[in-house]
């Protein structure tokens, strides 16, 4: 086409010839490498410390308002959503969350999280449509997936009679 | 007869970029190439009660500032033509309203920026329209809230992933007039290589750059070397060294060449926490719009060639388990005085 | 001290098995937290996740784990005071505090907050 001009002239380079395979497999080669050790322990300095404070909101509990150990355990995961939704809120909780990886995931906190990111983002298409529909949109599978674990369980124990010995140890 | 090769148009009359306008937001202005754009916004919001309303707002600043750097009125545009990431590509729509002249919406994903402005030359050039404008835009917390996950939703990104560059950047292509021309566009195909993982998606983009670069160096005849600089849109820490080896694989001698990434080049990568590099449609935009034609006019640079790159995944496509489809467009910038000898004219 | 201590370390340990299952298995959050909450939901099926909570105490009830064994609990206790029926009417018994208090924590959120970026 142009091979009149200077250093110019009609290349034939070889194609992008590489099947998929090889491909993904060369991309993995070059694909940097997770610190996977330093997100661990990354992960357990916070879990741990988010688990710290909910003994510590716990123990409160137990010593102010006389309570056992179980009967503290619903106000203090109330306790624990509430600092959650409030950092949440402050845009503060996906930022310790790029740092802490699953330690900031896993605990309940992680769990309100969910629920309050996705109901102050889609504010803007409404109460209805944007808080009410999507509040539940990362934090459902979840629901779902531990009622139905929790059915399944209890069918099997209904269906074998060994439930009785089990409510007694709770 | 513009066609020449398989899929590049080569212009005997090159059009010309009249004007730019780029806006963007805080990150980019804590960038390197923060000088360069012509307005920085201090927040996210842009004063406006939800993110897609700041995206179009971005793009409506962009598309002024372009046009008062024309000195035209908006009645004066033949078309508009432009595209981005929303659904629907929404935030051109709207800015298309705003704006008033006749409107093509196109979709490239993050390659829309260069897609727009082939089809503008296009036209251009074939006598379609006289002040044709091409537009794009990206914004951070909507791509998040769209593709990801709501932006306060703690997640920890892992180190292939990009971030998404807020901006819009807006170009006027005329006949006549001074400044960079455009002397060539080439026009990429999918490729699919089968990555499947959205939070690598310079890995995934990489083959489309390297068989777009090597299509426009097939139908052009040129070489790397007549090049000042080749820039991919995207690639970003991954995919820009893949795409590299990939070409040298090939037998392209690259090297002749300065070989960047606009995604490597908007932010301080080691210093700002982005990842692998920045993406999004404005990413390509900006730095091109901003950064590369105003080193184009100042003559730091003769002829360069922008490669952007688009992941065309959609959320539902990667939950039923598809592989990303990518493309690239590439289009070629030159200064006006530049030697085009056999650059276009056979 | 040693509450605290066992806290620490026990809901510490949880999280590494989520980050492993992040960074290794490369599980999506909603992937990772289900398989967890399922998890938790068979430990008590075998009666170890009690143990657990005596030991560890917060450490072992704030990971989301403890949900899925919340869950299988009230299920069971209710099975066992009404017959059959009680699997379905006992699952939320004992969970009802964290799921309400997160749905009206996060209504009020968003009434009052936008997000920010």
């Amino acid at each position: 086409m142009a091979e009149k001009s200077a250093g110019r002239g009609t290349k034939s380079y070889k194609p992008v010839s590489m099947s998929s395979k090889e491909y993904q497999a060369f991309a993995k080669a070059r694909e940097p490498s997770r610190s996977v050790w330093t997100n661990c322990l990354k992960a357990f300095l916070v879990g741990g410390l988010i688990c710290t404070i909910g003994q510590g909101v716990q123990q409160f509990f137990m010593a102010v308002f006389d309570m056992s150990a179980r009967e503290a355990g619903n106000p203090t995961v109330a306790i624990m959503i509430l600092l959650s939704v409030i950092l949440t809120s402050m845009g503060v909780y996906d930022k310790i969350a790029q740092w802490a990886g699953a330690g900031s995931a896993v605990p309940v906190t992680g769990f309100a999280n969910s629920m309050a990111s996705a109901a102050i983002e889609h504010r803007s298409e409404g109460l209805v449509l944007g808080v009410g529909s999507n509040m539940f949109k990362l934090a459902g599978s979840v629901i779902v997936f531990g009622v139905v674990a929790a059915f399944v369980i209890g069918i099997i124990f209904w269906v074998f009679g060994i439930g009785a010995w089990h409510a007694t140890t709770g | 007869m513009l066609l020449q090769g398989k899929r590049t148009w080569v212009y005997p009359k090159p059009p010309v970029i009249i004007a730019t306008g780029t806006v963007v937001g805080p990150d980019e202005g804590e960038g390197p190439l923060a000088s360069d754009f012509d307005l920085v916004h201090p927040d996210l919001e842009v004063g406006q009660p939800s993110w897609e309303k700041s995206e179009r707002v971005l793009l409506e600043q962009a598309s002024d500032i372009a046009l008062q750097h024309a000195k035209l009125s908006k009645d004066k545009l033949s078309f508009f033509v432009g595209g981005d990431l929303m659904n629907q590509i929404i935030s051109n729509s709207f800015a298309a309203r705003t704006l008033g002249a006749p409107y093509l919406g196109v979709f490239g994903a993050c390659s829309t920026s260069m897609e727009s402005l082939a089809v503008a030359s296009l036209m251009v050039a074939s006598g379609a329209g006289e002040y044709v404008m091409a537009g794009t835009c990206s914004h951070n917390c909507t791509a998040e809230k769209q593709f990801r996950y709501p932006t306060e939703y703690g997640s920890q990104k892992p180190p292939t992933a990009q971030y998404t560059v807020t901006g819009a950047g807006a170009s006027i292509v005329s006949g006549e007039g001074d400044g960079p021309v455009i002397t060539a566009a080439t026009v990429g195909k999918i490729m699919d290589l089968g990555i499947k993982d959205p939070f690598n998606m310079g890995a995934a983009m990489a083959p489309a750059a390297v068989d777009t670069i090597q299509g426009h160096f097939q139908d052009t005849g040129r070489e790397p070397g007549y090049y000042d600089l080749i820039v991919t849109g995207d690639l970003a820490g991954v995919g820009h060294p893949i795409a590299t080896e990939m070409l040298r694989r090939n037998g392209v001698p690259i090297e002749q060449t300065i070989f960047h990434d606009c995604g490597l080049m908007i932010y301080d990568v080691d210093k700002q926490k982005v990842q692998a590099g920045g993406s999004g449609c404005a990413c390509s935009a900006v730095v091109t719009y901003g950064h590369l034609l105003k080193r184009i006019r100042k003559g730091e640079l003769k002829r360069i060639l922008v490669v952007a790159t688009g992941a065309l995944l959609s959320p539902l496509s990667y939950q039923q388990g598809e592989s990303i489809p990518c493309i690239a467009h590439a289009v070629a910038i030159e200064a006006q005085n530049s030697n085009r000898q056999g650059g276009a004219v056979q | 001290m040693m509450p605290y201590v066992w806290a620490f370390v026990v809901g510490g340990a949880i999280c590494v098995i989520g980050q492993l299952m992040f960074d290794v298995i490369k599980l999506t959050p909603a992937h990772t937290m289900a398989t967890l909450v399922v998890a938790g939901a068979v430990m008590d099926a075998f009666g170890w996740y009690d143990p657990l909570v005596e030991f560890a105490g917060a450490g072992a009830t704030v990971p989301i784990t403890s949900f899925g064994n919340s869950l299988v609990h009230g299920a069971l206790t209710e099975l066992t005071q009404v017959g059959g029926i009680g699997v379905i009417t006992g699952i939320f018994h004992v969970t009802s505090a964290g799921v309400s208090a997160a749905i009206i924590f996060s209504f009020l959120a968003a009434l009052v907050v936008r997000p920010k970026g």
